[in-house]
């Protein structure tokens, strides 16, 4: 036992990697709140699901991993993508449907993925990332590669089918799978208390004989030490983990949602619950940087951020003639 | 229709193709203990395109039921209750979702009846959002009638109007069988005249909406009212279309489709679901299996959704699925025999 009682991140990381930490949360905020100002400016079509005050979760869970690690991501996924090193130039490009995004235009918000750094994509279909990370896991087992797969989801997400099979597999075949599920209280207007018969959603790992914690997902350290120990058990061979970082989302579920079913109050309990603003002061109190250096990561967050946006408006618009391409694999590849 | 020429009447009242939907199922709730809704948010959220609205306000919690995301499950537990008494309506958010559930309704629902030698029904009723245009690209914009069509126990529907929604729901309901209706996401908003009170619109039975001589278009849905904007274009240069909406996509509705082509020699098929194996190929199929064979002056067209998932991208997207110039020049190639 040390006797070093500063916050797991802290003893653990070293300042670069805290300070990129501070930068990826900004990033995630910023380009957010880039992609909905896009959106109310007639920029970007469709719909989109905001994880902001949801932050700490992605980033933290994250922290630990390497390009070889996979992680499968959900409809709110923008998080997990910037914290798994996606460049938010590429996302905006996505976003506005050019062929420099992720995916050449043709999957948009809900559908960013970019392999190249283990990130196997956000998902359309509620609970259909499960299933796929145990498959990563699978592949990690037999391949010997030692890498992980850390699989995103909601509250929600948890009374899908898929989810229960997909534990029990994770938990059979012992695969190195770590499940996280961000319960930010509400799948869409249906709060955990009406869609969901445990209280805390760690207690189904039980079901599933594998570790279950429940944490403080604006904690970012509270985040990353569990999350850590779980990536350990999986390396080590002893199989996956459920976890359940506790969030809010502070905007709607989608761009068409009233808020009815929640209060004002609740939501602006939340909001000062931000997990970046904790963090920022967590680093500054452990002099990690000081608060000229913290404003300059904010600055810079920024201005990739816009950047970015910039970057997207010069893309290319794909060729309707290939609407077709990708489909299947290219004849002559 | 909406026609512009129509006069302000008192009999004739407008609602959206929404509120028609929803007026339907407040009808069935007021005269039917047995009827319930089921469905992800329907209640305080109203839906995901805010077609059950208020009626949780109406009826309350216990019959404007919210599920869990489950839709195996709660699309299994409506075939359960349909089986037992109840006459549930399960609504899908999107269509794309009822992937998740197709055990419950191919493998159980559709052939409960069947299976049991006729000693069991299953009057459940599935709701689903479908179609492209709203920008929700892959997993949320597909149209999958002629999967559903594929499937001898199920009845599919595919309203094109506000008066068609509200009565093809109101027949689903009366149905002893299982009936999947397909709700075109860019119809919801789209106002036309509702008759009040109970009537139902017979599942099965196609519908003339414009009557011509040169051209017969089979269309459904969003494309019923992509083809009117086409064949008034080409009326303009003297091709008179016909269209015929097919409303039902199970049973599909041969004596009209074929009585039309007899009539004018070409038939266009249009439909939003992949072209290959779809709509268009069982009406193409009809046809050359018809007497109405010998009456065709020209090849049997047929439009449909590319062959690939529906991309993001706006221009894509739209590229995807038949447009209005799609259909005119189509059509006009037919009426040309340029085909
Ligand atoms: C299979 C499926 N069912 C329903 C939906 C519609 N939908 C999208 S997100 C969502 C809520 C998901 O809630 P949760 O898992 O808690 O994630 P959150 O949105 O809170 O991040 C719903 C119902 C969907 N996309 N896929
Ligand atoms: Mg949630």
């Amino acid at each position: 036992m040390s006797d070093d009682n500063r916050p797991f991140a802290i003893r653990k990381y070293d300042a670069a990697r805290l300070r990129d930490a501070l930068r990826k949360m900004y990033l995630i905020r910023f380009f957010e709140e880039g992609a909905e100002d896009s959106y109310m400016r007639g920029l970007i079509h469709g719909t989109m699901h905001l994880s902001i005050g949801q932050e700490a979760s992605a980033v933290a869970s994250c922290i630990g991993l390497t390009d070889e690690d996979k992680i499968t991501s959900t409809h709110r996924g923008h998080g997990h993508c910037i914290s798994k090193g996606a460049e938010v130039g590429r996302m905006f490009a996505e976003f506005f449907g050019k062929e420099e995004g992720y995916c050449h235009g043709r999957g948009g918000s809900m559908h960013i993925a970019d392999v190249t750094k283990g990130n196997l994509g956000a998902n359309g279909i509620v609970g259909g990332g499960l299933p796929i990370a145990v498959g990563a896991g699978l592949t990690a087992k037999r391949l010997n590669t030692g890498a992980v797969a850390i699989c995103f989801f909601g509250d929600g997400a948890n009374n899908e089918g898929a989810f229960h099979e997909a534990l029990n597999m994770a938990a059979i075949w012992k695969l190195p799978v770590v499940f996280i599920c961000e319960n930010n209280k509400y799948g869409m207007s249906t709060s955990t208390e009406r869609s969901t018969a445990v209280k805390n959603i760690a207690e189904r790992a039980v079901a599933y004989a594998m570790p279950g914690h429940t944490v403080d997902g604006n904690d970012f350290s509270a985040v990353a030490e569990t999350v850590e120990t779980a990536i350990a058990r999986a390396r080590a061979g002893e199989g996956p983990s459920l976890i359940e970082n506790l969030t809010y989302r502070w905007r709607g579920h989608s761009k068409s949602d009233r808020n009815r079913y929640r209060t004002k109050q609740e939501i602006d309990e939340w909001i000062a619950r931000d997990p970046i603003q904790r963090f920022r002061k967590e680093l500054i109190e452990h002099a990690i940087l000081d608060e000229s250096e913290a404003e300059k990561v904010a600055t810079e967050a920024r201005q990739e951020v816009e950047a970015g946006i910039e970057f997207a408006k010069s893309g290319t618009a794909p060729r309707v003639s290939d609407l077709a391409r990708y489909v299947y694999a290219e004849e002559n590849a | 229709m909406n026609a512009p020429t129509r006069q302000p009447d008192a009999d004739i009242r407008e609602l959206s193709y929404s509120e028609a939907i929803r007026e339907a199922m407040g009808l069935a709730l007021e005269r039917d203990e047995r009827v319930v809704l089921m469905g992800e948010d329907i209640g305080v959220y109203g839906g995901a395109f805010q077609v059950t609205g208020d009626l949780v306000e109406r009826f309350g919690a216990d019959r404007v039921m919210d599920t869990p995301i489950s839709e195996l499950g709660g699309a299994g537990v409506a075939v359960g209750a349909a089986l037992t008494g109840l006459r549930p309506i399960y609504e899908f958010q999107f269509s794309d979702f009822a992937a998740l559930a197709m055990e419950q309704i191919v493998n159980q629902a559709a052939k409960m009846r069947y299976m049991l030698g006729g000693e069991a029904s299953v009057p459940v009723v599935f709701r689903m959002p479908a179609g492209s245009g709203t920008g929700a690209a892959a997993q949320h914009s597909q149209s999958f009638e002629a999967w559903f069509g594929h499937v001898p126990g199920l009845k599919v529907v595919q309203p094109s109007t506000p008066e068609d929604a509200k009565g093809l729901l109101l027949a689903a309901l009366e149905d002893p069988d299982p009936v999947v209706m397909f709700e075109h996401k860019l119809l919801y908003k789209m106002k036309g005249h509702v008759p009040e009170g109970w009537y139902t619109t017979p599942i099965g039975k196609s519908a003339i909406r414009r009557h011509g001589k040169d051209v017969t278009i089979v269309a459904s849905a969003i494309m019923v009212h992509r083809a009117l904007a086409a064949a008034e274009k080409l009326a303009g240069e003297g091709i008179e279309v016909e269209i015929i909406d097919l409303r039902s996509v199970r049973p599909i509705d041969g004596d009209a489709i074929i009585g039309s082509v007899k009539k004018t020699g070409r038939l266009l098929c249009v439909y939003e679901g992949v072209r290959t194996l779809g709509i268009g190929a069982e009406i193409s199929a009809m046809i050359a299996e018809s007497e109405a064979f010998d009456f065709l002056d020209a090849p049997v067209l047929r439009l449909g959704g590319a062959e690939a998932p529906i991309p993001y991208n706006p221009d894509l997207e739209k590229a995807a699925v038949p447009q209005i110039p799609d259909i005119e020049s189509a059509a006009r190639r037919l009426a040309r025999r340029e085909v």
